[in-house]
């Protein structure tokens, strides 16, 4: 059976599942349950400076986008940080740190951007036993106004000023969590190296309005006839984070900073992708606030059985196995050729791929045969664009086939070549000119 | 057409040989892998699900059908097997529209529950494809325990006792082991000699012998046992049948409807299975309809059940009723039989009265109804048959003919514990004596282990 115990930045859980920073981990009460639920760690609700702690809506906090038969894909917030006293929180973070010592509590935290605050603030919290802190620069609604979270998050100056600070006033492992709403996540997290931080987290929430009430003409969610805009999470945001991860796993200037990954995450096959592009363990916020705790048990046994399968041990056979194969498009091989193939056994003849590709893309895909509705690719026409197989309900009713080296692609008449070669290298390309003269 | 239809008595080759396969088929053929995918994506992964505490082993249903839907079968079989080693066969004979599916919150939403029993039997099938096995045995106890009977309470017995380390002896009447799984389920709910790769499924486990042809009573006697054994587990089914108490019943042609389908269960070759033209079954449970389909299945050109009470009475689901109408079995209500009509010793038909409630009380009215037959199946429910517990010395407490046990399946008789269809209070059906048998482990285990002497 595979080992998935986790070690990051130093912190040891019995799995990388962490619990995001968020309502599910706000009080002691949820805490114990998520511990004895499975959970590897938690994030603690982000706490704030001393003093009169911050204030909610008392109205609706989330606004959700939903799929087919109302299976929730993302949902947003306006929530803020903890509106709970600073020192209760700390108390109980200290008990739940004593009665389940081998699990991960880190310790979220937001205050002013000012140096004093944070030096207030740090042996609190080193006090209470936590394993590290998570310095949260990426809250997008509310705290951002008042010049906290993606406030910060978005200046890298600022990242590194408040690494650098927190590295200075505790022995605590130092995590900076990232937010999305920038355009290059890469100078964050360069920021954060640069300011010495042991490790980076993300993504944290997307700007975003979920809908519009269009009886009210009011965004959702509404409070008394209006909306701002909220973070957006679950699991329509993943592929945003997983891009985040990979770029910064790949960046020369932060390769071998740790991350921990957040984003969408719902079933172990999320975790292990984020596993894969170079997150060294993960975080769960919506996938627990949508079905409970006990999801965590299916990500385990997901895990597990699956690096079983595949013989990879430990978490350290996975970790980064797939960053090196992301790329940049210039790099592709543009003389590699696949052609969809339909397998018309599996095929329900709805005909989705036809009109996909016959309105939309290269007329490649047949819709009537002989006289009778049949739905075959049309190898001559096909470019191998993917879209057919993406909009079939069918899994595995069209698969992408690559063509062997010398066989003939019918839509260009040309063998395929056994070459690989690039953009850079390509006659059409005025820079590949360039560089040959 | 088969010209053997018309055959007049008790014939067999009434249908041409390729028809029997079809007959005899899956009742609910496995879901390929698109639809175990599409099926699993409707479960909500209720919170305390219902379908869970509907389920009479608590499989943690919501689980597996999660670990299906995000691609891991086999940790879905295994959250199934962890609370029902028969989880296989329960996902082919559990009448689930009675069970988990009637709670399934999407029964309640939309009348289409979650199709539990089928998820259930994808998973299963995978695991055992492969023969996957989860469990590693506890260090050897020392403990020895007898478990007579290996129908689904003995066998799931046995094998938490052999995760536990205990060996286990499995003493076994019959030549073949399963119980009702090899001999009394209906054909079609567990084709390809199923019953019999779940046995070697189960004991795969090591540590469990089972010994065949060795029955309780006959070979040996229960103070035997207990001697001999640090502690006893009874899974003895129900070896006897209720009488007609009708005029005429030692006819030839007048059968127990049990031993009818085990004889059906172990034909080699179907065709030759002498069936009526004309049958009737007495009864109104799932043997009765099992007996009244199979009997259909197997070519009988007129198929009738008669039941002494209403429809609402009947122990047979509304589905079993409807999967006998849908396979042609007329259903006849408040029938009782009176006497059978023999010619030379042979049953031509039956004569029945007609019933009425009358101050709470079913009654005849007199008028009666005489229906042709060349074959007459008696379905009116098993009894226990107590004489194998005799010559015990000491006897084991009986109420209403079955043994009696308490909640953890001790027997009042002392490192004796019962458990399936052979005690007081169970619902005679597979997955409840499964929960037994592996209740009653876990009291065994907890006795013999607190003790300090394992
Ligand atoms: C025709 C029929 C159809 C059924 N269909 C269904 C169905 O579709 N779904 C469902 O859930 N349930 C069904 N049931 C009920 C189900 O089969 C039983 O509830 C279940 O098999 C009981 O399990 P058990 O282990 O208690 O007994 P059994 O399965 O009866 O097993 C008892 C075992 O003990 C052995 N034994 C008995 N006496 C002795 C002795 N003296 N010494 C040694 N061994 C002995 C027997 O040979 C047998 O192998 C059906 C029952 C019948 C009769
Ligand atoms: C209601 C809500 C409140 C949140 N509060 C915080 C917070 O206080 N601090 C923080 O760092 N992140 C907060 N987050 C962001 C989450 O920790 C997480 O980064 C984000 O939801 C993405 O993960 P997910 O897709 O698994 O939900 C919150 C998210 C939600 C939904
Ligand atoms: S989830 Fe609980 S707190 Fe929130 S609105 Fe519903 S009942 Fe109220
Ligand atoms: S989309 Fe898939 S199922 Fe539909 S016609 Fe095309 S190949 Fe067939
Ligand atoms: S009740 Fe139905 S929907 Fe809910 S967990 Fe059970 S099977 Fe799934």
């Amino acid at each position: 059976m595979a080992d998935i115990r986790n070690t990051f930045v130093g912190i040891k859980s019995p799995n990388p599942f962490w619990l995001a920073s968020a309502p599910p981990t706000d009080k002691a009460y949820n805490v114990e349950r998520a511990f004895k639920a499975g959970w590897g760690g938690v994030v603690w609700k982000t706490l704030g400076e001393e003093g009169p702690p911050v204030v909610n809506v008392n109205g609706p906090r989330y606004g959700a986008i939903w799929g087919a038969d109302r299976r929730l894909l993302g949902f947003n917030n306006i929530e803020l940080i903890t509106d709970r006293d600073l020192y209760l929180n700390l108390r109980e973070i200290k008990q739940v740190k004593m009665n389940w010592p081998d699990r991960a509590v880190v310790v979220s935290l937001m205050v002013p951007c000012e140096e004093e605050s944070w030096k207030a603030i740090l042996p609190l919290v080193e006090e209470t036993g936590a394993d590290g802190i998570e310095l949260n620069l990426g809250c997008p609604h509310g705290m951002s106004e008042r010049g906290m979270g993606s406030a910060v998050g978005q200046v890298p100056e600022y990242i590194e000023m408040l690494s650098r600070w927190c590295k200075q006033y505790t022995r605590m492992p130092v995590i900076i969590k990232l937010t999305p709403n920038i355009t290059d996540i890469r100078h964050a997290a360069r920021a954060a190296k640069r300011g010495g931080a042991d490790a980076v987290s993300l993504i944290n929430t997307i700007n975003s309005i979920t809908s519009v009430n269009l009886d009210t003409f009011s965004p959702e969610p509404t409070i008394d006839g209006k909306g701002s805009h909220g973070g957006y999470c679950g699991p329509a945001v993943k592929p945003i984070a997983l891009h985040m991860v990979a770029d910064i796993a790949r960046d020369p200037e932060t390769q071998g900073l740790p991350i921990s990954g957040i984003g969408g995450i719902t079933t172990w096959r999320d975790a292990a992708e984020f596993l894969a592009l170079g997150a060294g363990n993960v975080q769960v916020c919506t996938a627990a606030m949508t079905y409970g705790f006990k999801v965590v048990q299916e990500m385990i046994e997901g895990l597990k059985d699956w690096m079983d399968r595949k013989g990879h041990a430990t978490l350290d056979d996975v970790v980064g196995r797939a960053t090196p194969n992301v790329t940049d498009w210039r790099y592709l091989n543009l003389n590699y050729v696949a052609k969809a193939h339909i397998d018309q056994d599996a095929c329900i003849k709805c005909g989705r791929c036809h009109i996909a590709c016959e309105d939309t893309s290269h007329q490649a895909i047949t819709s009537m045969v002989d006289g009778v509705r049949h739905f075959e690719v049309m190898e001559e026409e096909c470019v191998g664009c993917n879209l057919c197989v993406n909009v079939c309900p069918v899994e595995n009713c069209i698969t992408m086939q690559p063509l062997a080296a010398g066989t003939l692609d019918k839509r260009t008449g040309e063998p395929v070549s056994p070459v690989y070669a690039n953009w850079t290298q390509h006659p059409n390309n005025p820079m590949a000119k360039v560089a040959a003269e | 057409m088969a010209e053997g239809q018309f055959k007049q008595g008790v014939a067999g080759g009434r249908l041409a040989p390729q028809q029997y396969a079809e007959n005899f088929s899956d009742l609910h053929p496995p879901l390929d892998p698109h639809e175990a995918l599409v099926e699993a994506d409707r479960c909500y992964f209720c919170y305390d699900a219902p379908c869970m505490h509907a389920c009479p082993t608590s499989i943690d249903i919501p689980m597996f059908i999660r670990q299906i839907a995000t691609g891991n079968a086999l940790g879905s079989a295994k959250t199934i097997f962890d609370q029902n080693i028969l989880g296989g066969m329960c996902a082919r004979v559990c009448p689930t529209e009675t069970l988990c599916e009637e709670a399934c919150v999407r029964e309640a939403a939309e009348g289409k529950p979650v199709q539990i029993g089928r998820l259930q039997r994808y998973a299963t099938d995978v695991a055992m494809e492969q023969n996957k096995q989860f469990y590693d045995r506890a260090e050897p106890t020392g403990r020895k325990i007898a478990v007579v009977g290996a129908g689904p309470a003995g066998l799931a017995c046995a094998h938490r006792l052999a995760r536990y380390g205990h060996e286990v002896t499995v003493l076994e009447a019959k030549p073949k082991s399963g119980g009702l799984n090899e001999y009394g389920i209906a054909a079609y709910k567990t084709t390809d000699d199923f019953a019999q790769a779940e046995v070697d499924y189960v004991t795969a486990i090591g540590g469990i012998a089972i010994e065949n042809d060795k029955a309780l009573g006959r070979d040996f006697s229960l103070s035997e046992l207990t001697a001999k054994y640090d502690a006893v587990f009874l899974g003895l089914g129900l070896g006897g049948i209720n009488a007609l108490r009708a005029e005429g019943e030692d006819a030839e042609g007048v059968e127990n409807a049990v031993e009818f389908i085990a004889e059906l269960r172990q034909a080699s070759d179907l065709s030759s299975l002498p069936i009526g033209r004309r049958v009737v079954v007495i009864g109104g449970g799932m043997t009765a309809i099992d007996a009244a389909v199979q009997s259909k299945l197997l070519g009988a050109e007129e198929v009738t059940i008669c039941y002494r009470r209403g429809q609402e009475d009947m122990n047979a689901s509304d589905f079993e009723q409807d999967l006998a109408a849908a396979n042609g079995v007329n259903i006849r209500h408040w029938l009782q039989p009176k006497r059978v009509v023999a010619d030379g010793g042979k049953v031509t038909g039956i004569e029945l009265e007609y019933t009425i409630m009358k101050g709470g009380k079913l009654v005849g009215t007199g008028e009666t109804l005489s229906l042709a037959a060349d074959q007459v199946f008696k379905a009116i429910g098993q009894l226990f048959e107590p004489a194998a517990l005799n010559g015990s010395g000491a006897s084991i407490a009986m109420e209403g003919g079955r043994i009696i046990v308490d909640t953890e399946g001790r027997t009042s008789m002392a490192k004796v514990w019962a458990g399936g269809d052979c005690i007081r209070g169970g619902e005679d059906l597979t997955v409840t004596s499964v929960a037994q048998g592996r209740d009653a482990a876990e009291s065994i285990h907890r006795t013999l282990t607190s003790n300090g002497r394992a």
